[in-house]
């Protein structure tokens, strides 16, 4: 019910939206919650255990009852809290865990049930028969339990990500947050002010109150207007504050669109904040606590502080006779408020003796409490205990107070655990709990606003102190400074459940029942009992529950301790903090230079680390990629193939003490490498196993350039900068990663010197460019490098130009192949080209294998020191009985093979404990007309020649392998050198 | 966590890969012994309190830096570049 003359809402612009497809009107400036109450609907959720029916419990992001869900299809966003959904024109607003609807919820029998559903009730009751847990019990305890649900389809909202940075970030716009932000800014720091709500001021728009003879919220939107014109500081509404991390970061989540129904093109709805600030403010204000007793969850049962918000900032009476529940002086606040504003106050009830409340027209019981409550939809009475016995009294809402918990939780973040302040009943900050941390107002145990204003400048002073500025001098706004009387009331006695969790359905007697089965610290009882453990993370309830167990297990409530508050302080969608994350967004693409063309012949792509190579180039009629595999294997055998060799990485290597580095960080010789000339070079770790390996070619007499395997490109580049700056920082040497700056190709076949001597403008031979040569060429006037290396064994080379020139020159080599009866070749044949070579990949040096695994070990030279060498001559690295590289062929009836398959000796079980090695790769050779493969067996040098079973326990297959010599095709190597 | 590159500035920990111990700048000798060489690449001690570790700014300058910070607090005292360090050692 709107009252005429109140409410910070515009009046000149009403906006409607639909609840459960019902039509509601509001004004700019509602909330979900508040434009319902403003047209009499009580009822917004079912609770989540007993599908109770829910009113809205308070006005802020701690609400545990009005969870909705928003939008329609893929866009719909459950357990949205009505009470921070602004409302907009056509906001589709559904309510939740409810069936078949939230008036008539069917589910509701659980609330019957509620004996045999109390704690730990499925630790209990479900227990047999065993199987009947995970397809019978628990898939019905989890549809009828719960909150919202996803729609499963992908959401195509954009989303963001973002950093900011400043001197000061002040969380929280309440009164000391804005006052705290205003010293700051007039003394010239980068502030940036984050509030939750969409409009700053916190409870000075809630509040009857004055500052500086203006009502509260006119004081507070004078000060947000100042602000605003400042260069050096960010308004964030609308953002909160959700973590805190090492080092001044934080985390925020900004609804930057939420409350819009156009939000333009890309725009995103949310935006994920990490800010890097060098001092910090909290100034997050308290939460009000609610008491427990008998069915205090009725809906139209609120707290003291949410009716006077919405009668104060909204305008609306959140019910026709309302009675007021309180332990300490706001209680009485809020029937002042609510007297004036024309709201039927039925009576204030008091749990203190003897406090006197003058002038009101109104009943006030004294040291009475509220025991019950009836009215299953709508509140209808509460009954009140008096000394004199129990008695009902009509009301359609009850205002209740049990004081306030500041919120405190941002200082715990880093592992801080918050003090009990006996004088006000709650637990506020320890100090120093969060370093360059100012804690001000509320959410310091400060209640007054005059306290809080005072607070925000003495925070901002410390913080400007830390900053090294002066604050200008500035006169407090004269506010008010009412005490803040309080005597503890956490549960009334008496039959029935009392909730303290209302969105997880925890009572007191679970509490209760948590002590009496000895779970009796703050954790086990939380994890026993779930309290807490919902979406809210407890925020109206952790502190009254402690203290019913403190109750229960004789103890004060300091000394039973409170749980671990954590990051989000409020839920944050995961698209909110993946953002940019979906998709192609996932990991960045690397593309060759060739990738377009490849794309444009067919060729479908596969992923390389983060780049994309093309798997085979497809013809005509062939109908599967072995027979394009097969065909593009005979052009590097017979003719001439081209393929993008771009991704292997690049490292220049340029100083006088070039040499000194690759010595050390090869196992073999490059000080003794001519230059014009390329040296295979294998890397190890320090521990003595293979890191890498790959050719390095001397372009001069102090210049390198180092070729890496794709996939190690990284981790060798920092590896090598590791040496030269952690280990030999006298020696003059640079590194540069030039991968990006070439585009380089093999060129590989019995005709790639006829092929290139078709482009270069000076023509090669065996002569002046043999086997392992280098050296500097032009084609098209384009300056280029040529190696002659072959990692097929065919007479081969890879050439290379700056990268801008790659497409045109891949186009080229295509075409000349082609003519020649050749063309491009893609992964799949250039990996059966080097298996038919024993080649290895990383698929055989995979951090496990050493140079002696690898048939390697006469690499690692005698005539100097090398990384890993010392590690590598330890014995179990030379143990005979490690696995050893051999090939491998079918023998038997079976002809397939499998990369990833053991080895057994023909006659024994296929036991892990039995096997001999395993395979690590194989490929279909079309020169051999059958599968080969590689693989590590045990002594496998010693053991060519023998048959052994090769057993693929995933796949199910099994063959019969010969072992032999890790090289099919040409095993003198005359090719490569004809 | 932000680490303060002496080349670039604060940046957020992102930018930066962490390797471990930075007893990796005092490679042993070859012929050191199985024991030097055991404890050089093996054993770590796990203070609680202040540790000194190798980071390279890999998003940025490319320095490997000696970071020395504190385990319980997280604070970070120091942040130097590892050649200076290393020279320093010789």
């Amino acid at each position: 019910m709107r009252i005429a003359g109140r409410g910070l809402v515009n009046r000149d612009k009403p906006v409607s939206f639909t609840f459960d497809g019902r039509r509601y009107d509001g004004f700019a400036g509602d909330t979900v919650a508040s434009a319902m109450l403003a047209n009499g609907q009580r009822l917004m959720g079912r609770s989540f255990k007993y599908h109770r029916p829910r009113g809205v419990l308070s006005a802020g992001s701690e609400e545990p009852n009005a969870l909705v869900t928003t939008g329609v299809g893929p866009a719909s966003e459950p357990n949205v809290r009505a009470t921070m959904q602004e409302i907009y024109e056509g906001l589709a607003v559904r309510s939740q865990n409810a069936w078949p609807s939230l008036d008539l919820d069917l589910m509701a029998v659980n609330d019957l049930a509620s004996p045999f559903l109390g704690a730990g009730f499925y630790y209990k009751t479900f227990m047999w028969p065993r199987k009947f847990w995970k397809h019978v019990y628990e898939p019905v305890i989890r549809r009828a339990a719960g909150l919202g649900r996803l729609s499963g389809g992908p959401n195509a909202d954009a989303y963001e990500k973002a950093y900011a940075f400043c001197d000061l970030l002040v969380i929280g716009a309440g009164p000391a947050g804005l006052m705290a932000a205003l010293v700051a800014a007039r003394a010239g720091a980068d502030v940036i002010l984050a509030g939750e709500d969409a409009l700053m001021g916190g409870r000075l728009n809630a509040e009857n109150e004055h500052v500086d003879g203006q009502p509260g919220h006119a004081w507070a939107a004078g000060v947000v207007a100042e602000l605003a014109t400042m260069d050096n500081v960010r308004l964030m509404p609308r953002t909160t504050v959700t973590g805190v991390y090492d080092g001044g970061m934080f985390s925020a989540l900004e609804r930057v669109n939420q409350h819009r129904a156009r939000r333009g093109e890309g725009a995103p709805l949310e935006c994920f904040w990490r800010i890097a600030a060098k001092q910090s403010i909290l100034a997050a204000g308290a939460l009000e606590r609610p008491v427990a007793f008998a069915n205090n969850d009725r809906p139209g049962i609120m707290t003291a502080g949410a009716v006077r918000a919405y009668l104060t900032r909204w305008g609306v009476a959140p019910g026709k006779q309302v009675a007021v529940f309180g332990n300490n002086d706001d209680a009485h606040r809020t029937a002042r408020d609510l007297a004036a504003a024309g709201v039927h106050v039925a009576a204030v009830i008091d749990s203190r003796e003897g406090v006197s409340m003058e002038g009101a027209d109104f009943p006030v019981l004294r040291g009475a409490v509220v025991c019950n409550a009836s009215g299953r939809k709508e509140l209808e009475s509460v009954t009140i205990r008096t000394a004199g016995g129990e008695h009902k009294i009509q009301a359609d809402c009850l205002a209740m107070s049990g004081g306030w918990n500041p919120s405190l939780h941002l200082t715990c973040h880093l592992g801080g655990r918050p003090t009990w302040e006996p004088d006000i009943h709650a637990f506020v900050p320890t100090p120093g709990a969060v370093p360059g941390m100012h804690v001000a107002g509320a959410c310091n145990g400060t209640f007054s606003t005059h306290g809080c204003l005072a607070a925000g400048v003495a925070a901002a002073e410390n913080a400007l102190e830390a900053l090294g500025r002066k604050p200008e001098p500035m006169d407090l706004p004269q506010a008010d400074d009412a005490p803040y009387n309080l005597k503890p009331l956490w549960s009334v006695p008496g039959k029935g459940r009392a909730w303290l969790d209302f969105q997880n359905d925890v009572c007191v007697k679970d509490v209760q029942q948590a002590a009496a089965e000895n779970f009796r610290s703050a954790e086990h009882m939380k994890r026993y009992t779930t309290q807490g453990m919902a979406p809210d993370q407890g925020k109206n309830s952790n502190v009254a529950a402690l203290a019913v167990l403190a109750d229960a297990t004789g103890r004060g409530i300091a000394e039973t301790g409170t749980t671990t508050f954590r990051p989000p302080y409020t839920p944050v969608a995961i698209a909110a903090m993946g953002a940019g994350g979906q998709g192609k967004g996932f990991a960045p693409e690397r593309l060759t230079t060739s990738h377009a063309a490849s794309l444009a012949m067919g060729a479908p792509m596969v992923e390389a680390g983060l780049w994309y190579r093309p798997s085979y180039f497809p013809r005509g009629q062939e109908r599967n990629w072995r027979q394009s595999c097969d065909r593009e294997v005979g052009f590097v055998r017979k003719t001439v193939g081209v393929c993008d060799v771009s991704t292997l990485g690049k490292i220049d290597i340029q100083g006088p003490d070039s040499a000194k580095l690759l010595d050390l960080v090869y196992t073999n010789k490059f000080s003794t490498l001519k230059v014009g000339k390329v040296r295979y070079g294998l890397m190890l770790r320090e521990d003595g196993f293979v890191m890498d390996d790959g050719t390095c070619a001397r372009l001069g007499e102090t210049h390198y350039l180092m070729t890496t395997t794709t996939g190690a490109a990284g981790e060798v580049m920092r590896h090598l900068e590791f040496v030269t700056q952690c280990l030999h920082p006298e020696w003059q040497v640079h590194l540069t990663s030039v991968t990006e700056q070439w585009a380089q190709f093999a060129v590989a076949g019995p005709k790639s010197r006829e092929l290139l001597n078709g482009l270069l403008e000076q023509p090669i031979d065996n002569d002046s460019f043999p086997f392992m040569a280098c050296g500097s060429e032009r084609l098209g006037g384009v300056a280029a490098r040529l190696f002659r290396i072959s990692f097929s064994g065919e007479h081969a080379y890879e050439i290379t130009v700056p990268a801008r020139y790659g497409a045109a020159l891949f186009d080229l080599l295509v075409a000349r192949a082609e003519a020649l009866e050749g063309g491009a070749y893609g992964m799949e044949a250039l990996n059966v080209l080097r298996l038919e070579k024993g080649h290895i990949t990383h698929a055989e040096i995979d951090g496990r294998a050493t140079a002696g695994d690898i048939g390697m070990e006469r690499m690692v030279s005698d005539a100097k020191d090398c990384i890993g060498k010392t590690m590598s001559e330890r014995p179990g690295l030379r143990d005979p009985e490690r696995g050893q590289l051999v090939g491998l062929r079918p023998v038997g009836a079976v002809k397939q093979l499998t990369a990833g398959a053991f080895l057994f000796e023909a006659g024994a079980e296929a036991r892990r404990e039995n096997a001999q090695g395993y395979t690590t790769s194989v490929g279909f050779s079309p020169d051999i007309g059958t599968f080969i493969g590689l693989a590590f067996v045990m002594r496998g040098r010693q053991r060519h020649g023998e048959v052994m079973r090769m057993v693929d326990h995933l796949r199910e297959i099994e063959a019969e392998v010969e072992i032999c010599a890790p090289v099919f095709v040409d095993p003198e190597g005359g090719r490569a050198r004809g | 966590m932000r680490i303060e590159c002496p080349i670039c500035g604060s940046r957020d920990r992102r930018e930066f890969y962490y390797r471990g111990d930075a007893i990796a700048l005092a490679r042993p000798a070859p012929d050191a012994g199985d024991d030097v060489w055991d404890a050089y690449l093996h054993l770590r001690d796990n203070p609680a309190g202040e540790t000194r570790d190798l980071w390279q700014h890999e998003g940025g300058c490319g320095a490997w830096l000696v970071v020395t910070r504190d385990t319980v607090t997280h604070a970070v005292h120091a942040v130097e570049l590892a050649s200076d360090v290393k020279r320093a050692m010789a």
